[in-house]
């Protein structure tokens, strides 16, 4: 396996990844509710009462990286997909993480860290889908 | 006061996503590549995440109401069936084809990547396309199943 030391940025990563967990902590204690994207704009589309942390919690995001810009040069953001793979993808995303009810935030790490079952089988398979998609693209078709 | 934490937690959340890379949907497919030049970033950042989120939720498990008032809503699913299957079955497909999941890609649109806000639309597309065929599933009186 060759490893590509010079993106590998493991304190970064680790730093990244406690205040994801910090965001889906406060989501809870705060809100009682899940941190699972997918979730929170799917159920925008079925409009109840009291969504409106829904749209907070998106605002939210959406404000990050302009407050990010105001400390530090944002990371660089490189989208290597052509305009149509990246329709595709979106629709398959979507549709996806909508039937599995959860993507990687809500199954791989709200799911995993109540010790769910299902979010285990959720994210075993779509990591899996992931490994094998990315496999096929660059080592098999080439493109 | 509900709309008010959920606010600070998308923010939080949000600024995790940028600091570990995983908006970058390049090093997501770094991660994805393992017989390529692989980049073992990610596991990190799912590492660091799991650890901090199943620290708080495990001190937060006992509590009856989250601090707005609102109700702990822990998701009760728990049956394994085709739609969870299929469902993350092309979410990874997905995933893998641009490297983008659905915060990394909101965050990278509302940093102003045209890219990243032609997959977040498409996305939305996809989600609607779900709501619309199992509302007409419970229309026809299909059983749709339980909800996470």
């Amino acid at each position: 396996m060759n490893v590509d030391w010079s993106a590998f940025t493991p304190a970064a990563g680790t730093a990244g990844g406690l205040l994801i967990g910090a965001g889906a902590v406060l989501l809870m204690l705060g809100a009682g509710r899940i941190a699972g994207i997918s979730g929170i704009v799917g159920g925008l589309l079925a409009p109840e009462r009291g969504g409106g942390w829904r749209i907070a919690f998106l605002l939210g995001l959406c404000a990050a990286p302009w407050l990010f810009r105001l400390f530090s040069e944002l990371p660089s953001i490189t989208v290597e997909a052509s305009t149509p793979r990246l329709i595709v993808a979106g629709l398959l995303v979507g549709i996806g993480t909508r039937y599995a009810s959860g993507c990687t935030s809500g199954h791989g790490v709200c799911g995993l860290s109540r010790g769910s079952r299902r979010s285990l089988v959720a994210t075993l398979i779509f990591m899996a889908a992931g490994f094998a998609t990315v496999y096929v693209l660059r080592h098999v078709a080439g493109v | 006061m509900a709309a008010l934490y959920a606010f600070a937690a998308g923010l939080v959340f949000g600024l995790g996503l940028l600091t570990s890379g995983l908006a970058d949907p390049a090093r997501v497919l770094g991660f994805l590549d393992l017989a390529g030049l692989w980049n073992p970033t990610l596991a990190f950042v799912m590492g660091g995440a799991v650890l901090a989120t199943s620290v708080g939720y495990a001190l937060l498990r006992r509590r009856r109401a989250s601090l707005s008032g609102e109700p702990m809503r822990w998701p009760q699913a728990t049956r394994l069936d085709a739609r969870l299957a299929a469902g993350s079955l092309a979410f990874g497909v997905g995933w893998g084809l641009a490297g983008f999941c659905p915060g990394p890609a909101l965050v990278a649109a509302a940093a102003g990547i045209g890219d990243a806000a032609v997959f977040a639309g498409a996305m939305l597309a996809g989600m609607g396309i779900h709501a619309y065929i199992t509302r007409a599933g419970r229309r026809d009186g299909d059983a749709t199943g339980p909800r996470a």
